[in-house]
Formats: C-alpha cells, sequence, structure tokens
C-alpha cells in the first residue's frame, strides 16, 4: 500500500479554500488531486467532477461540501458522492493533519 | 444529553412537512413518533382526484415511503388512531392500547368530511370524499352501479364527479348554490364552468336541497330525495358539502378548540407544550382547507419547535385551481368585488374565456380566469405582492407577456398549453414532461425543488417564471409562489435580500461571521449563493471598512480570469473605450505566442480575449502584458463601448471615444451586484449600442441623452431615458450616481434591469434627476469607494495570493 507524503503546511491551504496536489504515480501517469480545508479538518478528493470533468479545488467550500464552479454540482468532501438528486463519485484519497503539516496517502 | 421525546398525531402533508422543515433546522433535537390513522404512509392528498378519474395510481401520489421513515429515524404507527391525551402524565394513548410520552405534540389531525344531518345518511353506499379508502370506495362502486349523485358543487364535489364520470358512471352533481363554487368564481365564470362540464356529459340541479337518502331493497342507498319532492336514482352518494376541521381528539383533552383547535401566530395551541398545524386548526379565526397555508403554517412552527424562536404565521390569501383535465379555473383574493373597487373585465363567452380583475387603490385585489389562466401565477403574486399596478393598469387584462417590463423570457409561454416535449428550460435542456413528470414522481412543491431535481431554471433562471407556472398548472392550489419581496437569499436563511442589507447597515456588520451570526444564519458557513452575496452587500456598504473574503468569491473573481469549461482560463486586458495601439496590439500578439494561446477572440465589448491559458501561467501573462485587468470575469464593470465619433465619424456630434474613456477610468476596479456594461454613442444612429446597456450615452448636437437599464442578454431590454444633460462632467456625475444607487439597493445577481423593474423608473428619476444633493452625494460615496482602487493583476504579478496560482507536488 501506498505512504504518507508531506504535501505543505495546513496554513499553505486558506480556510474554505483548496490547493491542487500532482501526482505523478508509478505508470508515469499524473493526477490532480484537490485538498480541502473546512473550518476545522481537512479533506482530498481527485481533482474531477464526476459531472463533466471540472476542477473541484476551484469550487466554493461550505460546510463539508464543495461546489463545482462548471454547473454547480455539489459534492460531500467526506465521501466523494454528489448530493442527491445528483448521483456520481470522485475519488476520495486519505488525508491527514499531524503538528501543522498535511499528510497525503497516494 | 438524552433527546427530547415529540409525538405527531396525524400522518398527512402538513404534519409530515413540519416534520421535514424541523429535521432541516434541528436534526438532532427529537425522538419523532407519528401515529397515523389511515395504513398508508403520508401521500399527497391533493392528487386524490387525478386517481379517482384514473389518471394517476396511489403508489404514484405517495410523498414519503416507509424507508423515509426509518432513514430518518421515526417511529411510525400506521393505522392506529389516537384517542386519549393524558396531559398530566404527559402520554398520548392509542386505540389500540399502544403508550407513547412525550415531551412535546403536534397535532395535525386534519379534517372530516361534514355530513349532511338527513335521514339515511349513514347508509351503504353514501360516503365522504377525504382518503384513500374513500377513493377505492368509489372505484370500485362505479364498476357496479351506474347512478352516482355527489351533494355539493365546490372544487372537492366537482373533481369527485368528473372522475365517477370518467369511470363510466352517471353523474349527477346537487348544489344548494346559485351556481357552481360560489366561493371560488363569480356567477359569469360559474355558469361557463357549468356549461363545458355539461358538455362532457355531467348533470345538475342548482339550488336543490337534499331532504333524505333513500334505502332500496339491498339496504343500499337507492335514490336522494330533495325538499320539493322529486327524487333521482343514486346507488352511490357522494357528501362533499365541505370540511370540518378535526378537533376531536384535542376536545376530548380539555385544550381549548372554537371551530378547530385554537392557536397562536406560533402554532402553539392553549397548553404550551402542544402545538397543532394543518386544517384541525383554528388561527384568527379561519381554517384552512388548501394546502399551500397549511406549509406556510408548518414553516413557521418547525421552527418554534426547532427553538429558533422567529417567524410568526400571519395568515394566508389563498388561490384556487381545479384540477379537472381540460378546464382552466383560476380564482384568488376577493373575486367578487365589492365598495370601493373597480373591476376589469374580458368575457368572450363563444371562445370560452372569461377573465375578471378586482382592483382597490390601484392594487390588484381579487381575480377571476376562467378558459386561459395562464397568467394565473403572475396576477397572484402581484396581488400578494401588493404591487401598485398604475403603471401596467391598461394592459394587466392581457397578462405579463404583453407588459414590457418583465425582465426575463417569463410568461411569453403558456405553460399549460405547451406539448410535453417542448424545452422549457434552454440552458440544461429540460422539457416540460420531464418537469412535470418529477412533479408528480417525487412530490414536488417549490420552484427550488424542480430546479434541484431537474436543474430546470438553475442555470441563467430566465425560465423561473415558466416552471413556476407549470408547477401551478401541474399541482393546482398546493402551489403558492412567495410574495417576491420576502424571498430568502437561499437555504440557509429565512431573511431576505433587504434584511440582509439593512442589517449589515444598521448594525454596523463587518464580516461573513458576524453578519450570519446575527441573523442566526441556519448553516455554519452558508452555501455557494450566499457566501459571495454577503461578501458583496459588506465591501459596498462599508468600503475600506469591510475586508474582502475571497473565499467567498466565485473562482472567477478569486482568480481575475474567466474559468473555461476545460478549466482553463481567458485574459482579457484592458483597452479602454476599445481604442487600442500599435504598442498594446504588439505586446499581446508577443504574449500570445509566447504561452502559445490557441484561441485569439475580439469581444463583444469591443477587446481582446486570450483563451486556453493555464491557470499556473496566469500571474507570468499579466506580467509580460504590462496592462491592467479588464475585469472581463466579475460582478464588476465591464467595458464602456464607444464608436468613432466626432473625431472621424462625418455624423458624429460628440467625441464618444474620449467620454467612453472617461467613464471606463471613472469605473474602474468597482465590483457591483452583477455586471455593468455602458457604451456611448457619439450620434442617434447608435452604433455602439447604446440601447441595451446598463447605462446607454448617446451624443446630440446640444449635449448628451442618457439612457438607463438595458440590456443584451437572455431577455433583450431596452434602456429608458434618465435625462438629457450638457456636459462631460455632468455625464459622469449621473452615470456614477445611477450606478451607485444600483450598487446600494439591488440585490445581488440582479442586473440593473431587474433593479429598475422592482423599484421604477421614477424612483429612479426622483433620487437623481429631481433631487440634485442626493446625486452629488450618490456620485462622492462612488468616488470614495473607488479611490486608492489597485489593478488587481499587478497586485498578482506582485506576489498577493500565491497559494491560488501554484500547485502543490508529491
Amino acid at each position: 500500500m501506498s505512504d504518507w507524503k508531506k504535501v505543505c503546511q495546513l496554513d499553505d491551504i486558506p480556510r474554505l479554500g483548496s490547493r491542487v496536489v500532482k501526482h505523478q504515480d508509478d505508470d508515469g501517469g499524473v493526477v490532480e488531486i484537490a485538498i480541502f480545508r473546512t473550518q476545522g479538518e481537512v479533506f482530498a478528493l481527485r481533482d474531477k467532477c464526476p459531472h463533466k470533468g471540472g476542477p473541484l479545488s476551484q469550487g466554493i467550500v461550505h460546510g463539508k461540501q464543495v461546489t463545482c464552479p462548471l454547473h454547480n454540482w455539489k459534492l460531500y468532501l467526506e465521501t466523494g458522492e454528489a448530493v442527491a438528486p445528483d448521483v456520481g463519485c470522485a475519488r476520495r484519497y486519505p488525508v491527514k493533519v499531524d503538528a501543522g503539516v498535511v499528510f497525503l496517502q497516494v | 444529553m438524552s433527546k427530547q421525546k415529540l409525538v405527531m398525531v396525524g400522518n398527512g402533508m402538513a404534519g409530515i412537512r413540519t416534520i421535514e422543515e424541523l429535521l432541516k433546522i434541528a436534526p438532532d433535537q427529537y425522538e419523532i413518533t407519528v401515529f397515523g390513522a389511515e395504513p398508508h404512509p403520508n401521500y399527497n392528498r391533493i392528487l386524490l382526484s387525478p386517481v379517482l378519474a384514473g389518471e394517476m395510481t396511489v403508489q404514484e401520489i405517495i410523498l414519503n415511503d416507509l424507508d423515509w421513515y426509518k432513514s430518518n429515524g421515526i417511529k411510525l404507527h400506521l393505522g392506529k388512531k389516537v384517542d386519549k391525551i393524558d396531559r398530566v402524565k404527559r402520554q398520548v394513548i392509542a386505540d389500540d392500547g399502544t403508550v407513547e410520552s412525550y415531551d412535546r405534540i403536534l397535532l395535525a389531525t386534519g379534517s372530516n368530511p361534514f355530513v349532511l344531518p338527513i335521514p339515511g345518511n349513514d347508509l351503504p353506499g353514501v360516503i365522504g370524499y377525504r382518503d384513500i379508502k374513500d377513493t377505492d370506495d368509489m372505484i370500485e362502486a362505479a364498476k357496479h352501479h351506474h347512478h352516482a349523485v355527489v351533494i355539493g358543487g365546490g372544487l372537492l364535489g366537482l373533481e369527485a364527479a368528473n372522475g365517477l364520470k370518467l369511470r363510466g358512471m352517471d353523474v349527477t352533481v346537487v348544489h344548494l348554490g346559485p351556481w357552481l363554487l360560489e366561493r371560488q368564481l363569480d356567477e359569469n365564470a360559474g355558469r361557463m364552468l357549468q356549461k363545458s362540464l355539461e358538455d362532457r356529459g355531467l348533470k345538475f340541479l342548482l339550488e336543490k336541497q337534499t331532504e333524505a337518502l333513500i334505502a332500496g331493497e339491498s339496504g343500499r342507498v337507492a335514490a336522494v330525495r330533495f325538499k320539493d319532492g322529486m327524487q333521482i336514482p343514486a346507488e352511490l352518494v357522494v357528501m362533499a358539502v365541505g370540511i370540518r376541521p378535526n378537533s376531536a381528539l384535542a376536545e376530548a383533552s380539555g385544550i381549548y378548540c372554537n371551530r378547530g383547535v385554537v392557536v397562536n401566530d406560533t402554532m402553539q395551541t392553549y397548553d404550551p407544550k402542544i402545538y397543532a398545524v394543518g386544517e384541525c386548526v383554528n388561527h384568527r379565526g379561519t381554517a384552512y382547507g388548501l394546502v399551500a397555508p397549511l406549509f406556510e403554517q408548518a414553516k413557521v412552527c418547525a421552527n418554534h419547535l426547532g427553538n429558533f424562536g422567529i417567524g410568526r404565521y400571519t395568515g394566508s390569501v389563498t388561490s384556487t385551481k381545479l384540477k379537472v383535465t381540460g378546464i382552466d379555473l383560476f380564482s384568488a383574493g376577493n373575486f367578487m368585488g365589492g365598495p370601493g373597487t373597480d373591476e376589469i373585465v374580458f368575457n368572450d363567452a363563444a371562445g370560452g374565456v372569461y377573465k375578471k380583475l378586482v382592483i382597490k387603490d390601484n392594487r390588484l385585489v381579487g381575480g377571476v380566469l376562467y378558459g386561459d389562466t395562464a397568467d394565473g401565477s403572475w396576477y397572484f403574486q402581484l396581488l400578494r405582492d401588493g404591487k401598485d399596478i398604475s403603471d401596467v393598469r391598461d394592459h394587466l387584462l392581457f397578462g405579463q407577456s404583453a407588459i414590457s417590463t418583465g425582465a426575463g423570457h417569463q410568461g411569453q409561454n403558456k405553460a399549460a398549453m405547451m406539448a410535453d416535449s417542448a424545452e422549457v428550460c434552454g440552458c440544461n435542456g429540460v422539457t416540460k414532461g420531464v418537469i412535470v413528470r418529477a412533479i408528480k414522481e417525487n412530490g414536488l412543491f417549490t420552484l427550488d425543488d424542480v430546479k434541484k431535481h431537474t436543474k430546470a431554471a438553475s442555470s441563467c433562471g430566465s425560465c423561473s417564471g415558466l416552471v413556476e407556472q407549470i408547477l401551478a398548472s401541474t399541482i393546482g392550489g398546493a402551489y403558492t409562489p412567495a410574495a417576491s419581496a420576502k424571498k430568502p437569499v437561499c437555504g440557509c436563511t429565512d431573511h431576505s435580500h433587504d434584511d440582509v442589507r439593512k442589517a449589515i447597515r444598521e448594525q454596523h456588520l463587518k464580516s461573513i461571521p458576524e453578519t450570519m451570526a446575527f441573523l442566526e444564519w441556519k448553516s455554519p458557513n452558508g452555501c455557494e449563493k450566499c457566501r459571495p452575496a454577503l461578501n458583496y452587500y459588506l465591501i459596498s456598504t462599508w468600503p475600506h471598512e469591510a475586508k474582502d473574503d475571497p473565499q467567498s468569491r466565485f473562482i472567477n473573481e478569486r482568480a481575475h480570469a474567466n474559468i473555461q469549461k476545460d478549466g482553463s482560463y481567458s485574459v482579457v486586458p484592458q483597452i479602454l473605450g476599445g481604442v487600442t495601439s500599435v504598442e498594446q496590439l504588439r505586446r499581446i500578439a508577443d504574449v500570445a505566442e509566447k504561452y502559445q494561446v490557441p484561441t485569439i477572440k475580439v469581444t463583444g465589448g469591443q477587446r481582446i480575449d486570450l483563451l486556453g491559458v493555464k491557470k499556473e501561467d496566469l500571474p507570468k501573462m499579466w506580467a509580460d502584458l504590462g496592462m491592467p485587468s479588464g475585469h472581463a470575469y466579475g460582478k464588476s464593470i465591464r467595458t464602456v463601448k464607444t464608436c468613432v465619433g466626432s473625431e472621424h465619424c462625418r455624423f458624429g456630434t460628440q467625441r464618444s471615444m474620449e467620454m467612453g474613456i472617461k467613464l471606463e477610468k471613472m469605473f474602474f476596479g468597482m465590483w457591483s451586484p452583477h455586471k455593468v456594461k455602458l457604451a456611448v454613442s457619439g450620434c442617434p444612429r447608435n452604433c455602439a449600442e447604446s440601447g441595451i446597456k446598463d447605462v446607454g450615452v448617446i451624443g446630440v448636437d446640444s449635449g448628451y441623452e442618457l439612457y438607463i437599464g438595458g440590456n443584451g442578454g437572455i431577455k433583450t431590454e431596452v434602456a429608458q431615458f434618465l435625462a438629457k444633460v450638457q456636459t462631460d462632467e455632468e455625464v459622469m456625475e449621473y452615470s456614477a450616481a445611477f450606478i451607485q444607487l444600483y450598487r446600494e439597493e439591488a440585490h445581488y445577481l440582479d442586473r440593473t434591469c431587474h433593479y429598475m423593474e422592482r423599484v421604477g423608473l421614477d424612483y429612479i428619476k426622483n433620487r437623481i434627476v429631481e433631487d440634485a444633493d442626493n446625486r452629488k452625494a450618490l456620485y462622492a460615496r462612488l468616488l470614495d469607494a473607488l479611490k486608492d482602487v489597485k489593478d488587481p493583476w499587478a497586485e498578482r504579478v506582485a506576489a498577493a495570493d500565491k497559494h491560488e496560482f501554484e500547485k502543490l507536488e508529491v
């Protein structure tokens, strides 16, 4: 299984905002992951809306949801699932904060 | 902390709506138990008529299935009738001995059909019309019997009669009144309705009083006899002469009742632990039998049950639609008129169209529509808003589409006449059929519900009016538009845009968290709808004091570029007045080449758009360009379009390019409720298209004409004449004053045409043309708000908001 990788300081991510993390996987493909910071927690989803591929990292974060900037789909940050009645899911990545440092498992 | 216990008696629409509202605002406060006397989960009682008529099935009208109760942790007792509340031990006791203790009770026991006190009223074959069982009984009777008599020519009676007729029975409607639906229609409309129902084969006996129901040999009802001695055969008699609030349980438990359970404006009964909603209630002397007021009650009641303590129910104006397929009928308010009222009437008896509007003190107070009800919801909105109609009185009767001030394309199509395959929402490709199906299958009642489920009206919103009409014609009386002045900002609050602006101004609120706390926002940090609105209201009310919150802005305003469908951005540098130079063009060309910009496009606002730029390249591109932002991405000033004017044109009367450049410089960096576009033309030929701009300036030989509130967008809206002025300085002052007024008073996301539709041109002329002091003060406030404004691109080139543009790597 993959390791925890250090990403950035927690304060590098704006509260109710996000950062984009580029990750090169073993096959050489690059995925972009959005790390979100809510009022008190950090979440990570693949930076691609299940609707039409919009960059979720660019959306507005509210509660534990993000609204995609392209067509206003809302996704739960905890599960990556779209808020009903929309149906779809963005891949989730484990993420944690340790002593003010954000780690991502990829 | 253990949860409080809430027991609801009655499992109908008003009660369950209250629970739904409560779960939204206080999901964890109560352990909820529901008693329902019927063996069904909550269903849409309004749609029983289509079930009877064979147009829908019982399954289709279920609103909350058993899974809903389970997933919300609600304990459900079906088929159990509560017959006692022990208020000392605080227990509810059902007829089968089930006992539940409570901290609060919600009574939603509904109503009973009124049964005439005449001999034979208890014979087999005599039924009221109230629930699924009654409907099933009628459907069953229609299979075996021929003659049906419906007593009562009200809404319910006519719907029952129509249904039975469609099921093959010979139906006679008996009515005591002089015409049908005398509580909803005037005589004229009542006669027209009767005629078209007669054409469908229904029979009517008016002004007939029923004396007795007579049994046949089998013991089942066989005939109806009237006071005048006349007798007609009837193997099925449906009593539809009205409903009575079902307050038996409350009365038996010693709670004060008077034609219903008496409640105050918070829906609380005389026992403070017991609340009541719905048809069982008497509020200020009125018991409502239509669903829309009950939903308003539900909202207020949930708010108080949830301990929020705000919101009062102060009564409802109701409107009516008859759900008989093929008959369009609408009535609202005081449709009979009376002293001090005027009537506007259109009567085409042969064509089957009748419209009557009742007007008092220049306000619409009531109306009846028959045959053509497309404008029903629009009239009802005017009525509820109490809007002054003197400006549009000439055209009022011809409907919304005849009145040119309506913004958006609502009202141009007639919802009821549209084919199912007709497209309603052009942005999302949603047809009428899809909307109607979603409304029926999912039990939707509000525009918001429809937006969520179908996406119709959720993008540009111009079809909202049409969607509302479809809602109204699909669910009839259950649909009530909110009075527009009071529409809440979003689901996070009950406060309107005006409430929020007022609070920010009067309470000196300076930040979003402060504002949300003061106004008791229902969500922890709002949503993508309210946060941008709050951010704008704060920075426009307190320039230099309130701090801008980038996380509450849509991405375009945060990145100062326009996001495109593939996640790339577009860059539009400022080209003042559309006048450029060799130097500017060379820089743009160099940058486009260096960053391999795939598309270069001239915009409608006379600028150059570089499309397909990667976000991380933006600051570098801006640095290389060395030009300020063109603000082509925000709810902000956009451009000032100009023609060449008297500098070159042989017809030009004014120096339009120079005037345009001055205006664009003045407005540089201005945020606004929505985008703001200007144009300056040098002569009345108007090559800069000033007639469709928020502020349009047209040069004439003796000065400038100023036009405001134009729009070339979703619906073309022609700008209206504001004033004629002499000098360039006056053009600046008047334009700035109008835009500042709009900035201070418009609702977020309203263009100037929407704002003007709300407040009226006269009001704006008053504040700007006639009141010179106020105009100068507005002008000064705009200039003050824009002093020290910085170019956002230059700030970001100098490393502001670096995190926005840099990607991390792992």
